[in-house]
Formats: structure tokens, sequence, C-alpha cells
């Protein structure tokens, strides 16, 4: 076993410094619990030993428990009975379950007490690392600014499975409790305070201090829980009246935002409702089954794949070519002040980086610079930058019509309108000032990257950089690799989208690349769904339903249905015959040409966006020109052609060698254009449900509706093997 | 199989169901106590010939916990061999202890009984007696639940029932109420509420505005807007109802059931039992019918329970000559009219729960009393009484004069 928890003891106080090695952040991994539960027996048995003290040797206090644990703990259920996984998930609830009760059962702790523990907090107590300090007696917490406490596991698909569940609604009330419990929201030190979370707030040098005094002060323990007569904070419980009231609308809330796709959710306001009925270590032990529930059923074993190990390893750098050094960006040349460019350079700047911001006048380049102080001001506001922040970051972008400026970058990004002959010319003059050794980006969405590349005289370098709108908020950058692109272009787009704290994945050239041709099929089959006839408010519905932030029509009218029409006008063009036309094309011609509404951006589209700002409503019109089918479908068909359509386009992309990982496909997915998060992305939804299965039901998709359901040779194969894009929990345990 | 007969139904007047309500001040085993002293003098019945006492109440908690009609019965002085039994089926619970009691003679189980039921809504707050459907995490989510008033919302956007067809309908509900009770269509199933010095404290529906119109009612406001929208309600029925776009929210007080206090009874028994004890039988009971429908819109069993009922009857929509149909929503009745083909000029003809209010546990009871009266000043035979039920679910009875 690794040495995970530093232990001493002073004035007859046990410190437990926690510093799991090989981590920047501690985590709770087996050999951490293993210790800490003989470190638990120490104290409780040696009596010269008053109470502990549970602090951090890092920077923060915990992280929480090792997400790669529980996934393998996920992926044993596919062999072991749930009651054998139950065994691993009670584990630390009841290492906690003792170390606040000191092993006792409640009637003796209620008559002798126990030893006090007391935990001191600094940076981060997240997860496991926030229920620790809960299970301890008194919590001390730095008052410095750098504490947030939280309860993250429901944006993974977990719950707080070791007492979170039940201690926190015993400390706040149930009320405020579902508010973190259900989102994962943090607090701050003082809010904890305020909530009577956190005992006392301190300096962080004294922290340890405060703790051993609290200790010296309280020799004998007892959690609020373990009194007779405990009330929950606003009532008694589950039955209480308003207790009543708060399960009613939280459970409305959660299928509102949930749509049924989330599990975690409704079992973390069961794990609270059923365990305010019970006795406090019968609650411990419901919370611990709806976590085994969780780790059985396995979707949340596929979102921590995606959206957190994958996410990482490609922010850390799982695609960078080996090799090759560092190659941060110092001053990036942003060509083209429009929206997107002014974006870029915001978020560039908001890194550290450099900026000249290039447009064809002064004026035009001031108008991107202005968007950025905009946003600069809106965050002043509201605190989420100071002042001098603020200045030092719009003091990094300079707005300019010359491209003499360009000299010192190092990194130059086009965002100019989607024109070949003027991305060239861009490219060119751009070069003609810094030199042909530059990387060079381009960030556009449609035009492909080989092609573009043709204006560089070193293709090598040239790169698709692209972009979501808007840049401030989309969190993924796809890297488009050129027929002729180099390692080194590879290397620095990396390393700058590492520098402005974003997610790359990293494709291979073709029409529309990998995320915006994949996502355009689920906007283009709700338009075909249209053109059938089918009810619009069934198709918007059913897209909501499959886990899509909005209905294929909704962010259809978002981008702009006349952008729509331009793809499909040059797609069309560019193919020739080879051009396989879609039933939705007609819905696309008719809306830009005959019917001039082009979605949000002219205020009519799919949806009519009333003047006076109230809700949009899908346009009446729509049964004029496409008469509802006498039929309609169910809506679980609506759903899985939304679904499937999308998810055979990535096979597609994966099977060209478009993508090149499925990894990049699931975070690209998601982080991307919103596919379903709950599946783990299109390809960890395959695996899920089987090749094989996946397979048929396109096949018979493909039968009804068109040959765009129909899936490519290797998935087939796949299928007849019974194989699975990523490697199963026993080729994990193999290679392992 | 013995024929069960109707020999009498009375009803207290409807108060009021506030704390300004002139019932407030009795307690609901007086409510109970009262209507079953009436049955009994108004009869010059032998108690000891009774069977049991089945009583529907909703919200069988607090005062009216511990089965009432057990305790009512005591209190009413009746014979100690008349047992009572509380039962809940929401809504429908007096309608379904009528058809419960009627179910007990026409299977030679029992001679005489009293089905009805009683809800004091001002002492005890429907929805007090908690539950799991609405809070359980793991029962709310799965099955969609929302709230009624979401429900009745929800039939009016799916059936494309507009505010002014409900607010029309509320309007000709108040006005067939006052019509009634001025012609005395309800004298003879009123028993006056009685305080404890003996004076009368409520003789007529207290919960009735027969000044209401179109625009009085058009200055209310919809009463699930803001729990539908706020709480999510609205994207729970969509779920569940994906070819929605969105709520339309119609439903106000003004055409919804009023909340009231108030009891029924409803003396059932076979021939001989009758013919022993000098009754006169008011009418047969033809046929009942339960079903359970979807959940979530909740509100559409009425007419699946109907054509149960009819169907078990052998009879067709066409034979029953008076239909009764408790207006918990004004949605609700005109689903109900649409999918029957009632026209209306048949069906609540005196009026209804939206002017005379919803005592959950009674009005089953109250409202087959009703249309039997109404089916003797009439001279007509048939007449087929239902509720809709929370946790989509329909009771019927058809009854027939003899």
């Amino acid at each position: 076993m690794t040495k995970t928890i530093e232990f001493r003891v002073e004035d007859g106080v046990a410190i437990l410094s926690i510093d799991v090695p090989g981590q920047s952040m501690n985590i709770i991994t087996p050999d951490v619990m293993g210790e800490l539960e003989d470190l638990v027996d120490r104290v409780l048995a040696d009596d010269a030993i008053e109470g502990a003290v549970i602090t951090s040797a890092k920077s923060s206090f915990m992280a929480g428990a090792d997400l790669r644990m529980l996934s393998q703990l996920s992926a044993m259920a596919k062999s072991h009975r749930p009651g054998e996984i139950f065994q691993h998930a009670v584990r630390l609830n009841r290492l906690f379950r003792k170390l606040e009760t000191g092993g006792k059962p409640v009637k003796e702790l209620q008559k002798s007490k126990t030893k006090p523990f007391v935990a001191a907090v600094h940076g981060q107590a997240l997860g496991g690392g926030f229920e620790l300090p809960l299970a301890c007696h008194f919590r001390v917490a730095a008052d410095d600014g750098s504490v947030r406490f939280g309860t993250p596991e429901v944006m993974v698909g977990l719950l707080p499975g070791a007492g979170g569940t039940q201690r926190l609604p015993r400390i706040v009330g149930i009320q405020a409790a579902l508010q973190y419990l259900t989102t994962g929201k943090t607090l701050s030190a003082q809010e904890a305070k305020s909530f009577g979370i956190v005992t006392e707030l301190a300096p962080p040098d004294q922290l340890v201090e405060r703790a051993k005094a609290l200790v010296k002060a309280n020799r004998k323990a007892i959690q609020p829980w373990d009194v007779k007569g405990f009330k929950y904070p606003g009532g008694g419980g589950a039955m209480h009246p308003n207790a009543v009231r708060t399960f009613m609308a939280a459970n409305a809330m959660a299928r509102e935002k949930t749509y049924g796709l989330y599990p975690a959710v409704q079992y973390i306001l069961s794990s609270v409702y059923e365990g305010s009925i019970v006795p406090f270590d019968r609650a411990l032990e419901i919370e611990s089954k709806y976590f085994t529930r969780l780790l059985v059923e396995g979707q949340a074993a596929n979102m921590i794949r995606t959206l957190f190990v994958n996410k990482q390893a490609a922010e850390k750098g799982a695609r960078r070519p080996k090799g090759i050094e560092p190659m941060p960006t110092k001053r990036l040349g942003m060509l083209g002040a429009g929206l997107m460019g002014a974006g870029i350079a915001h978020v560039s700047a908001a890194a550290g980086i450099e900026v000249v911001l290039i447009d064809r006048d002064q004026a035009a380049a001031e108008r991107g610079k202005a968007h950025s102080m905009a946003l600069v001001e809106k965050a002043v506001k509201r605190r989420k930058m100071s002042k001098e922040e603020g200045e030092a970051l719009l003091a990094r972008i300079r707005p300019s019509a010359d491209y003499a400026d360009l000299a010192d970058c190092d990194l130059v990004i086009e965002a100019v309108f989607e024109d070949r002959d003027l991305k060239a010319d861009v490219t060119k003059r751009a070069l003609a000032v810094t030199g042909e050794d530059i990387i060079f980006g381009s960030n556009t969405s449609t035009l492909p990257i080989t092609e573009l590349a043709e204006a560089d005289p070193k293709p090598e370098n040239f790169i698709g950089i692209h972009f979501f709108s808007p840049v401030e908020k989309m969190p993924l950058v796809e890297i488009i690799v050129g027929r002729k692109t180099g390692d080194r272009a590879i290397a620095k787009a990396l390393d700058y989208v590492r520098q402005i704290r974003k997610t790359p994945i990293v494709v291979n050239d073709s029409r529309g690349f990998y995320t915006s041709r994949s996502f355009g099929t689920y906007v283009m089959e709700g338009y075909t769904m249209v053109a059938e006839g089918i009810n619009p408010a069934l198709i918007e519905n059913a897209g909501r339903m499959i886990g899509m932030p909005v209905g294929p029509l909704a962010v259809g009218d978002e981008v702009a249905i006349d952008l729509s029409y331009k793809i499909l006008k040059q797609t069309r063009k560019d193919l020739g015959d080879a051009y396989e036309p879609s039933p939705g094309d007609r819905v696309v011609e008719l809306f830009v040409e005959t019917l001039g509404r082009f979605g949000r951006k002219n205020g009519k589209g799919m949806y009519v966006y009333p003047e006076d700002g109230s809700k949009k409503y899908l346009w009446p019109g729509i049964a004029e020109h496409f008469p509802p089918a006498a039929e309609q479908p169910d809506v679980e068909e609506v759903k899985k052609r939304l679904l499937y359509r999308q998810i055979v386009e990535c096979v597609r992309c994966y099977e060209e060698g478009v993508l090149v990982t499925v990894e990049d496909g699931d975070v690209g997915a998601i982080f991307g254009w919103g596919f379903a998060p709950w599946t783990g992305g299109p390809f960890s939804h395959i695996d899920f449900i089987g090749a094989r299965a996946f397979v048929s039901e396109a096949d018979r998709l493909a039968d009804a509706y068109g040959e765009r359901f129909r899936v490519p040779a290797r998935i087939r194969s796949m299928a007849e093997r019974g194989e699975t894009y990523y490697k199963t929990a026993e080729e994990q345990a193999s290679a392992a | 199989m013995a024929d069960a007969f109707i020999y009498d139904a009375v009803r207290t007047p409807r108060g009021k169901g506030r704390a300004d309500g002139k019932l407030h001040e009795i307690t609901p085993i007086q409510l109970a106590t009262q209507v079953l002293e009436a049955l009994r003098d108004r009869n010059e019945l032998d108690t000891s010939a009774i069977d049991d006492v089945i009583f529907g109440c909703v919200t069988p908690v607090g005062e009216e916990g511990a089965c009432i009609p057990r305790v009512a019965a005591i209190n009413a002085g009746f014979a100690e061999t008349v047992a009572g039994v509380q039962i809940n089926r929401f809504c429908a619970s007096g309608l379904e202890a009528c058809n419960m009691a009627a179910g007990q003679v026409m299977a030679g189980q029992a001679d005489l009984m009293i089905g009805g039921g009683v809800e004091h809504m001002s002492r005890v707050p429907m929805g007090s007696d908690g539950g799991a459907w609405a809070t359980d995490p793991a029962v709310a989510i799965p099955t969609y639940f929302v709230p009624q008033g979401i429900s009745a919302d929800l039939i009016a956007t799916k059936y494309g029932y507009s505010r002014d067809d409900l607010d029309a309908y509320a309007v000709e509900s108040q006005q067939r109420a006052k019509r009634a009770w001025d012609e005395g269509r309800f004298a003879r199933s009123i028993v006056p509420v009685k305080d404890v010095i003996g004076e009368i404290v409520l003789d007529h529906d207290e919960h009735m505005r027969p000044e209401t119109d179109m625009q009085s009612l058009g200055a209310l406001k919809p009463s699930f807007a803001e729990i539908g929208t706020n709480f999510g309600f609205d994207s729970v029925a969509i779920q569940k109802y994906p070819e929605i776009e969105r709520i339309n929210h119609v439903h106000h007080a003004g055409n919804s059931s009023g909340i009231v206090d108030g009891a029924s009874a409803v003396l059932i028994g076979n021939r001989e039992m009758g013919e022993r004890l000098g009754l006169t039988p008011r009418a047969r009971i033809r046929a009942y019918a339960s079903i359970g429908s979807e959940p979530t819109i909740m509100l559409t069993g009425p007419s699946f329970a109907a054509e149960k009922a009819l169907k078990r009857a052998g009879m067709e929509v066409g034979d029953v000559d008076l239909w009764e149909l408790n207006e918990a929503f004004a949605a609700v009745v005109l689903r109900f009219m649409d999918v029957l083909g009632v026209d209306h000029d048949r069906l609540n003809v005196n009026g209804g729960a939206i002017a005379m209010g919803h005592p959950l546990g009674a009005t089953g009871a109250m409202i087959l009393g009703t249309v039997l009266d109404e089916l003797e000043r009439t001279g007509q035979g048939t007449a087929l009484v239902s509720l809709c039920i929370g946790a989509g679910m329909g009771t019927a009875t058809i009854i027939e004069r003899v």
C-alpha cells in the first residue's frame, strides 16, 4: 500500500494530512480508504489521543472519489450481482460512519459520545472531499476565498454516495440541500458558514491550529442527527408538509430538466426522500443502494469516460504529435473582427495572449474590440473579473486595419467571410508580413482545409481551427488536418487551444469536417419530417426528449436556414451527380427562396419571434405548406430517427477516416453540438446498446426512410463479431 | 342476483370551504352524523336492520381519520351492530361507496346498507394525507405526475377547448344551479346542518355565484399557469403528450369546482328488507363500473367508465335520459359530452360543482341523489352518474326508476 496520509500527534491531537502521491489533487482511492480506516481505528483506540484533525497537504482539500475506480466498479457489475457491488459501494459510508460515531451503536453514542474529528479545509472540497468534512463533527474552512464545497457527482451521472445525500439535508434542510445535490452547484466558505456547514472560518495558516482548538474544546462529540429528538431544519423529514411541497416541485423540475434521461437526479431525490424517514444508519444504506443502482445501470461509466476522462486527456494533449517542443502562442494575429473573430480575440486575450485584431478598416476592427469591452463590463459587474483584470485583458487586444501590425505574431487565425477567394487573399497578405514559416489557422466551418491551404506556399503550416459560436461559451475547438498539414501545425494549434483552456479534437479534412457535418443531419432530419407532414411540435419535443439541448427546428433557426441553404447549394454544385438529395432540401429551399424565413436572424423561421420579446412559437403556416399527415408517428419513432441519423453520420465519419479516434468522436459530439450527454457520445451509445442491435435498427430505419440511415461496412463486421469501439471491462482488466 | 334499490338519499348543503364558511365550526363527525340521523328519522328506520355504513372520505386523517363512518354511526345512536368502513377512490368515493353498498346487496351478503361520504375541506385540507404519488421521487418522476389542474388544462389544450368555451359552460352551471334552488328542485334531499345549540347554520349551497357572467369570469387569472411554468409541471405533461407545443392554461377558480364542506348518505337495500321496513323503492341500481385511464391527463376516465357500465347494463348512450357528471373542471365535462355525444340539455341539468362545490368524498352520493330527484320531478326513467378521479380513473353508476 502506498502511503497517502501523513499521521502525527500534536498535544494529544492526531493530525491526518492527506497527500496522495502522483496526483495534483487528493482523490479517494482504495489506498486512501484503507489507510484512513486504520488511522481512524488508531485514533479511537489510543487513550493518549483526544481527537483528530483531517486536512490536506496539497493546495486543495480533496477532489472526490477516483472516478476511474468507480468506472471499474461499474464494469464489474456486468459479471457480479448487485449485492456484491453494494458491498463495495457502501464501504466509504461505513468508514465515515465509524469516524463520526466511534463505531458505537447510536444508543450507546447518545450516552457516552465519541472523540471529535475536525476537518480543516482549504481549496476545493468536492464530492467525497466534501462528504468527508460533513462526516466530521466540526469544519474549519480557509477564509482566503479559495474554498469551494460541492457535490458534482450528478454531472457524471452519479450521486454523492458517501453520506452527502443524508448529511447535507440534515444540516441545511431538504430544500436547500436539493439545490446543491441535484445540480453540482458549489458553495464558498462564507456561504457554507451562513448555512451552518462550516463551524469557523480561519486564515489558511491557522486552519490546523483552530481545528486543534475545536478538538480540545469538545472532547466528547456527537453529530446533531445522532442526538435524540433530532429534527431537520425547516421540518421533520419528507413527511413534513413543507417537504411534501418541496418534493412535488423537485420531482417535476427533475423531469423538466432531465427528460428522464439522467437517473442520478431521481436517485438523489429518492435518497434524500427515503433517507429522511428512517434512522441514519439505514438512510446511509439506502443511499449506497441507489449508488449501486447507478453503477449497475452503467450510464455513469459512459459519462465519466467521455465527460471526464477523455475530455481531460484531450485537453492534456492526447492527440498531440510526439517529440515536438512546446509551442506557446504569445501574439495572435486575428484576421476578421466579426462575431467569430472578436470572440476568438477575446478568449485569447483572456488567456494572456497579445492579439492584433485586423479588419478591413479601423472602425470594423474597433467594433470587434467593442465586443470584448461589453463582455468585460458584464464580467466585472457580476464580479467574475476584477476591474484591473478587465483592463489588462482589453489592453492586450490591438484593433488595426494595417497588416503590417502582424509582424511579431507567432500564430495567425483567419475568420473572414466564407469565401474562398477572400480567404486566399487575406492569407497571402498576412504571410507577406509574418513570413511563410508561421502557422496559419482558418476558422472556416464549411470550406475544405486542403483547398484553402493552396494559398499558403507552405501548406504543411496551414490548419483548420474551428471555433463554435458564441466563442466565449462553447467549450470545443475542432482542429482540422488538411492533406498536407504537418505535425508542427497540429502541435501549435493544440498548444494554443490548451492556452485558451478549451477542449480540442483533431479530425481530418472533409466537407463539414466532423461536427458541422454530423450536426447538420440532426437539423436536416427535422426538416425531412416537416416535409412528411409530421407535427412540428412532436419533432421538437422528440429532439429534446433524446437529450439534445433544443429541437432540430429551433436550432436550425438559430444557425439560420439561409446558411443551410448556402451549404446545400455549394454541396450540390461541388458534388454534381454524386449529390444525394434529401427530402428536407425542399423545406430549406421553400423557406429561403419563396418565404424569406431565414430563422431568428430575420425574426421568422420555423418559429415566430414576437417583436414584444414574448416566447417564440412554431409558425402556424408550416401546416399550410406541409399539411399534417393523417397518421402521425409515435414519438419513439421520431426520437429514434433524430438520434440514429446523427449517430450513423458519426460512424461514417469514423469509417471514412475523418475521425481518427472514437474518443474524439464522443467528446466532439457532446461538447461541439450538444449531442445527448447522457449517452457519453455516439460511439459510447453504440457500445452500450450493442453494435448488433444498433445496426439492425439502423437498417430498419434505412428501409423505412431512406439510405441516409444505412451504416457502412466496418460496423457491420463489428456487429457480427460482437465487438465494441471501446475496450470492454475484461479487456481493460487483462491489459492492466 | 338480488336487485339493489335506492330507498332514500340525503345531503347537507355545501358550505364554503374556508374559515369564514358557515360549516367551518361544525366538526366533520357532526356532518357525517347528521346525514345518518336524517336518513333514520325521515324513514323511521330500525337501525338494527342496517348492515354497514360505507363512506367515502378522501382525506381520512386528523378529524376525519380513524374510520369516520363507524364512529358517526355510534355517534348518531345507531344500533351497535351497524358496522362502518371508510373508502377512498378520490373524487368518486361517495359514488363508489354507494356502488359497494349496492354490490353487497346484489351479492346477497347484506340486506340494507348506507353509502355516502363526508369531506370537511375547510378543516382537513385536501392533500394533507400525503401519499407517494406526488412526492416519492421513485414514483412521481417515472409516472409523469402532474396536479389535476394541469391535467384539466392538458385536456383543454389537447382537445381544443378555449377559455371562452369553458367560461360559457361555467356561467350556464351557475344559472342552472340558481334555477334549481329557486324552484326547490333540491328540497327533497337537503338536510340543513345544525350547530351545538340545535340552530340551523346552513340550509343552502353557500358557494354559488349566480351573478357570474363571461365578463366577471374573464377577470380571473388562470390558476395553474404558475405551477405549470415555474415548477416544471407543464414540461412533465408535454413529455407525456409530445404532440403539444405548450399548455394552454384556461382553468381558474370560476370554471373549476369549488372547495366546500359537506356530507351525503344514500339508503340502499334489497326488496324484502324494504317491504319489511315499509319503505318504497325510488330507483334500482342497474349497473356500475370503475376503470383506470391514463394518469397524467388523469381526468378522461368518466367516458370509459360510462361505456363500461352501459355495456354491463346492455344499454347504449341513447338509452339514458339524464346524465350527471361531476364538474371538477369545465374541460372534463366538455370532453365527456364530445366523446359520448351527450347533449348539454340532458347533462347536469341542475348545475354542478362549478356552482355548488365539490366536497371530495361526499360528492358522488350527492349527485346520485340529485339526479334521482330530477328523474322523479320530470318523470323520466334512467340516469347515469359519473365522476373523474385522481390518478386516472372513472366511476359510473346507472340507475332506473321503479
